[in-house]
């Protein structure tokens, strides 16, 4: 085991403070931030699809499916513990990616993000016409449990947040490793030059293929995490609409570092809430506009701002 | 003779109208230096194409130190020993020299990547280059990069395109002579596609001439420059 | 038998009325390269704009059959003010970016419009139904239709006998070709490549805007109409090809009918049908059904 470098200790040292200063932050405050990690993970699959030089707009398909999946658990089985919704919500996600990954591993650029769309649209579509599964409502999800020991409201919110922030930091440390590794430099250079990738004797397709799956079993888990945070799903979260967000959650964000999404995601979710509270008629505009200055004067990504300037990023 | 490493019988590809490659048969010994020359269109590249599985033959088969692979595609036909150079450079344009050889060298063995990595990189003179971004690097450089990739793999059977294109006129000896120079370290079997017949004299132990995607003579170097086809339709229109 | 003739017609409408939306979106993405998502919006715009001039036209008093000319009004309007303002004023600054980033550029655009349309129009629902009733109604082997619809019909295959004419016998269709064919080629021609892109995204928005306006009678026009339509026009385009006109209208078809089809037979998969259609055709055919995939030279 290697010992960690720079990227993995601020992650680290992150998840201390955020788990130390959890506990002292206002209920409304937690829930922002809860939401904004649990949403960074949706960030950071789509941060490994860019790498690989793919941008998905249906990622929505398994944020979607990964609420469903965690809120049928406790819906029709009634049970309400969050390990097995979280377990549950990685299966399912994982499962459907095996299957829509194979059909999506020949497709790039906007195919690729139009395929993807119109899979997270056919989920949309079943959903809203599923009666018993509450059509365009959905239906409230509640957690009473972790792992066998049952909760009490407060303690509920303090462990959601805990999870969200500790998921976060691991995914984020596993995904700087896999990216280090030689299986995750293949994303850059499938992007850069597929036929020199095949010239070299690995599979393009495959490489595609599996990043795909990694990316859907993360947004998975972050719909599961949504869903037990909010409390409430509804087919929403597979419109088009949805994944929209996430994608320019991830041009914010830029490509540069793992810990960009998490970032990304918080300024986004501050953004999204005091443009809600201030101008709730005009919130969207501020969102459209906000994002149209990010495309313009930030083609990088925010991480430009703090990033090492001048160093071409990887 | 040492036995052939490569093979193709009544090798053709058409596109629409134009025969690319009609009818061509060779065999290519092991351990030997070939130059491919050929006047623009001749079929040069078809043919490195054909080889390395990139296009699908019309007719014909291709056979590699005995076995068929003839639809096989260029990943299977690299795994098995051969690969090849570009005429435009194929790198990773965002990664850095460095990193282009650690795709690569990891995807053969990941254990020791890294010094594969170096070592190649040394031996092609890149060193200087090591830490650059490929997109950023002249065009020499890049070309060089582009062969070295090819070297990773280990291959049996190199297959160069048109190494010295865009490499200016001073350089093109001494980029030939390191090329070959770290080839014939590893004892691969060469075959080069060249425009400059200087460097073909001086490399080539056997020289093919293709016109119109046909073979027009097959030889020594000296011979196939005394041919009378030769000297009209390669040598004579011979650019730049 | 009643039904099945029932279904056909449905689908025949509702894809003449998908074909008026969805080919300027292929116009657009043909020429500038641009996978256009604010075209819901311009289509909503279209709708508002109608919604205002026919309730003026009538509430002066003016002669009801005036209504039509408002509707069409409405949508050149719209294209005129609002296409060359996003196209000078945001997208020529966008050229050259990735496809993808250029998608973003109008998903942000779509944000600004849709609360843009709110604050100009309110949150409240607006009726015209005026025009939809004046034409009265025709009946069809026993099943009774507006003739509106019939009319709707009739636009859309103006409009695309009028691409198609275009297309083939005048020099701007056929600079317009050019330029979807080959952008690079056609500008070292010496085509003005900035004012086709000027006129393209103009018209493309004028035919949103068109499809709109023809809706507004038909339907209470509310805020986030735009939204499905934009999901339903993607689809025909690309299950069409992206870029190709004919594909546009078979496309239409195809989605009409489907839809038609689910909605008479089995209205819980009315959405969903759509979209597998559109997955079953780019797995089939990866670039849809009206584009060759292209070979790279190395
Ligand atoms: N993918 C393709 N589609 C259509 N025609 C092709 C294709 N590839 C090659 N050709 C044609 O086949 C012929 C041979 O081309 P090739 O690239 O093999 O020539 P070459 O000898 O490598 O020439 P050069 O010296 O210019 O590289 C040419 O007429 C070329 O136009
Ligand atoms: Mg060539």
């Amino acid at each position: 085991m290697r010992a960690p470098d720079r990227t993995e200790k601020i992650a680290l040292l992150g998840l201390f403070a955020l788990l130390a200063g959890g506990a002292f932050l206002p209920q409304w405050a937690l829930f922002l931030v809860t939401l904004a990690l649990a949403k960074g993970l949706v960030v950071l699959s789509l941060l490994l699809l860019m790498r690989t030089g793919l941008v998905s707009f249906g990622h929505g398909l398994y944020y979607c499916l990964g609420a469903y999946a965690a809120g049928m658990v406790g819906q029709l089985l009634h049970v309400g513990d969050a390990a097995v919704m979280l377990l549950v919500a990685l299966a399912v996600s994982c499962a459907v990616a095996l299957i829509v990954g194979l059909l999506l591993a020949s497709y790039r650029g906007i195919f690729f993000a139009m395929l993807s769309l119109a899979f997270s649209m056919i989920l949309y579509g079943l959903l809203v016409k599923s009666a018993a599964l509450g059509s365009t409502d959905g239906f409230n999800i509640t957690v009473t449990a972790a792992a066998g020991a049952s909760l009490s409201s407060a303690s509920r919110r303090y462990l959601l947040f805990a999870l969200s922030a500790s998921f976060a930091a691991m995914a984020a440390v596993g995904m700087h490793r896999f990216l280090g590794s030689h299986l995750g430099r293949l994303a850059p250079a499938v992007r850069d030059n597929e036929l020199r990738v095949e010239y070299l004797g690995a599979s393009v397709r495959r490489v595609v293929y599996l990043n795909t799956i990694i990316a859907a079993a993360l947004t998975g888990l972050a719909g599961a995490l949504t869903a037990l945070v909010v409390g409430h799903i509804d087919p929403e979260m597979a419109y088009w609409t949805t994944s929209g967000e996430f994608v320019f959650v991830a041009i914010l964000s830029g490509t540069a570092s793992v810990l960009a999404p998490f970032l990304g995601s918080l300024l986004f979710e501050l953004l999204r809430s005091f443009a809600y509270q201030y101008s709730p008629n005009t919130w969207q505009m501020v969102v459209g506009a906000a994002m149209l200055l990010v495309i313009m004067f930030l083609p990088t990504g925010l991480w430009a701002v703090f990033g090492r300037r001048g160093k071409r990023v990887a | 003779m040492a036995a052939a490493i490569l093979e193709t019988r009544g090798l053709s590809k058409t596109f629409g109208a134009v025969a690319a490659a009609s009818n061509i048969t060779i065999e290519i010994a092991e351990d030997t230096v070939v130059g491919l020359i050929g006047g623009n269109g001749a079929g040069k590249t078809t043919f490195i194409n054909l080889v390395t599985g990139y296009l699908k033959p019309t007719s014909g088969s291709i056979r590699y130190r005995g076995r068929d692979i003839t639809r096989l595609a260029p990943r299977q036909v690299t795994r098995l020993g051969i690969c090849r150079s570009f005429q435009i450079p194929q790198v990773f344009d965002t990664l850095t020299a460095y990193e282009n050889l650690l795709v690569g060298t990891g995807i053969v063995d990941s254990k020791d990547a890294a010094e594969a990595a170096e070592t190649i990189l040394a031996r092609f003179g890149l060193a200087p280059f090591r830490d650059a971004v490929a997109g950023v690097l002249p065009e020499g450089v890049r070309k060089l990069l582009d062969i070295a990739m090819a070297l990773v793999v280990k291959p049996r059977l190199l297959l160069l395109d048109e190494p010295t294109s865009g490499v200016s006129a001073g350089e093109k000896f001494a980029i030939m002579d390191l090329v070959l120079q770290a080839v014939r370290a590893a004892a691969v079997t060469v075959l080069f596609v060249e425009h400059d017949m200087e460097i073909v004299r001086r490399h080539a132990q056997r020289v093919l001439a293709f016109y119109d995607g046909r073979i027009i003579a097959d030889g020594r170097s000296e011979a196939v420059f005394a041919d009378a086809d030769v000297r009209r339709l390669v040598v004579g229109e011979q650019p730049c | 038998m009643g039904h099945v003739l029932a279904v056909v017609i449905d689908g025949i409408i509702y894809s003449s009325w998908l074909f008026i939306i969805a080919v300027g979106l292929t116009l657009i993405y043909g020429v500038m390269k641009i996978l256009n998502l604010a075209h819901g919006s311009f289509y909503a715009l279209g709708a508002y704009a109608a919604a205002s001039l026919v309730g003026r036209w009538l509430s002066a008093g003016r002669a009801p059959f005036g209504s039509y000319a408002m509707l069409i009004l409405a949508a050149i309007l719209v294209g005129l003010v609002v296409g060359p303002l996003i196209e000078r004023g945001l997208l020529r600054f966008m050229y050259g970016k990735d496809e993808i980033v250029l998608v973003l550029v109008t998903y942000a655009v779509f944000l600004i419009l849709e609360d843009a349309i709110k604050l100009v129009w309110g949150v409240d629902a607006y009726f015209v139904s005026e025009p939809y009733g004046l034409l009265g109604s025709l009946s069809i082997a026993g099943l009774t239709y507006p003739v509106y619809s019939a009319a709707l019909v009739v636009v859309s295959l103006l409009v695309g006998a009028a691409f198609a004419l275009a297309l083939k016998r005048t020099r701007q269709g056929k600079l317009l070709t050019a330029v979807i064919q080959d952008r690079e080629i056609s500008a070292a021609m010496g085509i003005d490549v900035r004012r086709v892109y000027l006129v393209t995204f103009t018209l493309g928005t004028m035919l949103a805007a068109t499809g709109g306006a023809l809706t507004a009678p038909t339907v209470s026009v509310v805020p986030g109409m735009g939204v499905e339509v934009i999901v339903l026009a993607f689809a025909v385009v690309v299950i069409g090809g992206l870029g190709s006109f004919a594909g546009a209208a078979l496309g239409s078809l195809i989605v009409g009918m489907v839809r038609s089809a689910a909605v008479h037979y089995l209205p819980a998969v009315e959405l969903f049908s759509v979209y597998a259609v559109m997955a079953v055709v780019l797995i089939a055919r990866p670039k849809g059904l009206f584009r060759a995939l292209e070979a790279r030279k190395i």
